[in-house]
């Protein structure tokens, strides 16, 4: 009898996928006491008392079943109601809307709907850590574009056009992106549009941070021309109406498309939970004033983090949405991970490396802003006694040398 | 209905806003998040403090939690209406005692909502009888003590809601 090693029967190709970066961060500061955490990418907001109470009501009412696999009716006609009026983009609630559980699956289904074996999958880096590792899992190949400090971390056409290859099949794009806060004004998409057109393209856009724009509005990517049907909008309630563990989320596309990830959803996931369309169904009615009340909170803290991280000498590009913040830290002479793990032991303050979100992410943190002005403070005080010291060392050592 | 409300604030109302929530900010650190000049704000707080928009800068205390106990009573006030005596008057001769700490006109049932601090009930409702209810055109009053205040100013005293987010997350 051969004996058993559960380690064979894990497939290769999820054995070669790395763990988050973020993971081994996480267990770092998870053990660390009396910590001020910037590191956390969701809102400090708890979910608006309302949209709560209408959750609890629900429950009281029954609403206990399976829903639609597509999701409640209701809901995706309010979906596609908010789309087409907030960002001009019209959808049929009957076959162009799917909610899922989170941005995070609609994410996962796009790929897998539309990624075929030895696709390539083109990924503006640094991005959200799940783009890359769900186009690997659906068997695709990932082509990442870097993107850089000198150009607020935003995607060129010309980069684009020089990634495109036979197999170019998708891109994906994130604006207001996490982790740089860097956005793309309707001229810049316009651009990008026309490669995609020129070259065929599906483009996946995540528009999750649409909300927490604070220069001009947000554009979305399938309200420019031509781009409607050559893209899977994706979007959701996490972090405009702070419900990120309510786990709503929705794309919005081509019937074809939004119909082929309605039957993957299907047979895995078959809806999401009734409770939380419930909420997600009172969010869309009764919360948009809750949305931009957080919005010029997040703003407010905007300004305060990044004149105070320019201030103290860490270059801050202005990130003009999402609630990061993406400094260089290369004048300490320290690399991001160790920038990270030195401040955490000496100052107890958690941020998360660069490189954690991909390779162009080296030599930046990312410090998040959804937390209370004073944490932000406390926080900020710690930073700019870390960098003088570490920075006045530099100098010192330099200076001998 | 989604419409992109930017708040129609001026920035008069903004600044009020982050003043009414903490007292003590500084006039730079308003200045940049507000994406302002430190010398507007600086002229803006002086011109309301000048026009008396601005009265007073203070602290909200949870007294409960301090050896020093007053009693809150809020004092239905109802009054009889006179010729050539209105409301304002009335309400002048209620809040010139020191004892009243708030006055106002109300819509309902009754007329003035009084609020009395004291050291003991004994005390808030003798100030009732013999101050209070002997004020000309004063009609009827009716007292309800305060016993626990809960939120206050926006503000919950005593938040059991905390930070329960991982400490790292995507």
């Amino acid at each position: 009898m051969s004996k058993f090693n559960a380690a064979d029967y894990v497939v290769p190709k999820l054995k070669s996928l790395p763990p988050s970066g973020i993971r081994k961060f996480f267990d770092l500061v998870a053990n660390t006491k009396g910590v001020i955490s910037l590191g956390v990418g969701e809102p400090d907001f708890v979910t608006p008392w309302h949209i709560r109470e209408a959750c609890v009501h629900s429950l009281e009412k029954g609403y206990t079943m399976y829903t639609s696999n597509w999701g409640m009716p209701e809901l995706r006609k309010g979906v596609a109601d908010y789309l087409s009026e907030k960002y001009h983009v019209s959808y049929s609630p009957e076959n162009q809307v799917i909610i899922t559980v989170g941005a995070s699956e609609a994410v996962d289904l796009a790929l897998r709907a539309v990624v075929d074996q030895d696709d390539e999958v083109i990924i503006p880096d640094p991005c959200y850590v799940s783009y890359k590792p769900c186009a690997a899992m659906a068997g695709g190949t990932v082509v990442s574009i870097p993107t850089k400090a000198e150009n607020d971390f935003k995607l060129t056409a010309q980069q684009l056009e020089n990634a495109i290859t036979a197999k170019s099949k998708v891109l994906v794009l994130c604006y207001p992106n996490n982790p740089t806060g860097a956005i793309m004004t309707k001229e810049e998409l316009l651009q990008i549009a026309a490669v995609v057109e020129k070259h065929n393209l599906l483009v996946i856009s995540d528009e999750i941070y649409s909300e927490l724009t604070y220069s001009g509005q947000h554009t979305s990517f399938a309200s420019l021309p031509g781009m409607l049907d050559r893209t899977i909008l994706i979007n959701g309630f996490s972090k405009s109406f702070a419900m990120t563990g309510w786990r709503v989320g929705y794309a919005t596309g081509h019937p074809e498309i939004i119909g082929a990830m309605v039957k993957i959803h299907q047979y895995t996931i078959l809806c999401t939970p009734v409770t939380a369309q419930m909420a997600a169904l009172e969010a869309l009615n009764n919360g948009m004033e809750q949305v931009y009340h957080m919005r010029d909170q997040y703003n407010q803290r905007r300004r305060l983090l990044v004149n105070r991280l320019n201030d103290m000498g860490l270059d801050c590009f202005e990130p003009k949405g999402a609630f990061y913040a993406f400094p260089s830290i290369k004048r300490t002479g320290l690399n991001s991970e160790e920038f990270c793990q030195h401040l955490l032991n000496e100052e107890l303050v958690a941020v998360v490396p660069g490189e954690a979100f991909g390779e162009s992410g080296k030599g930046h943190i990312r410090i998040s802003y959804a937390s209370s002005i004073n944490q932000i403070e406390e926080a900020l005080n710690r930073i700019e006694r870390f960098v003088n010291k570490r920075y006045k060392s530099e100098v010192n050592l330099s200076a001998q040398a | 209905m989604f419409d992109n409300n930017m708040g129609g604030e001026s920035m008069r109302e903004k600044i009020l806003e982050m003043l009414s929530c903490n007292s003590r900010i500084s006039h730079d650190q308003i200045a940049v998040m507000l994406n302002m000049n430190p010398q507007d704000v600086t002229r803006e707080i002086k011109a309301m403090e000048e026009e008396k928009i601005i009265l007073k800068y203070s602290t909200l205390i949870n007294w409960e939690k301090t050896k020093s106990h007053t009693v809150t009573a809020l004092i239905d006030v109802k009054v009889t209406p006179q010729r050539g005596v209105g409301f304002d008057e009335v309400a002048e001769r209620i809040f010139r005692y020191p004892e009243v700490r708030s006055v106002a006109l109300m819509s309902g049932s009754y007329d003035l909502s009084v609020k009395i601090e004291g050291k003991t009930m004994k005390e808030v409702a003798l100030f009732v009888a013999e101050k209070l209810a002997t004020v000309e055109h004063v009609q009827s009053t009716m007292t309800h003590f305060v016993l626990k205040q809960y939120k206050q100013a926006g503000v919950v005293f005593d938040d059991k809601e905390e930070d329960r987010r991982q400490v790292i997350t995507p």
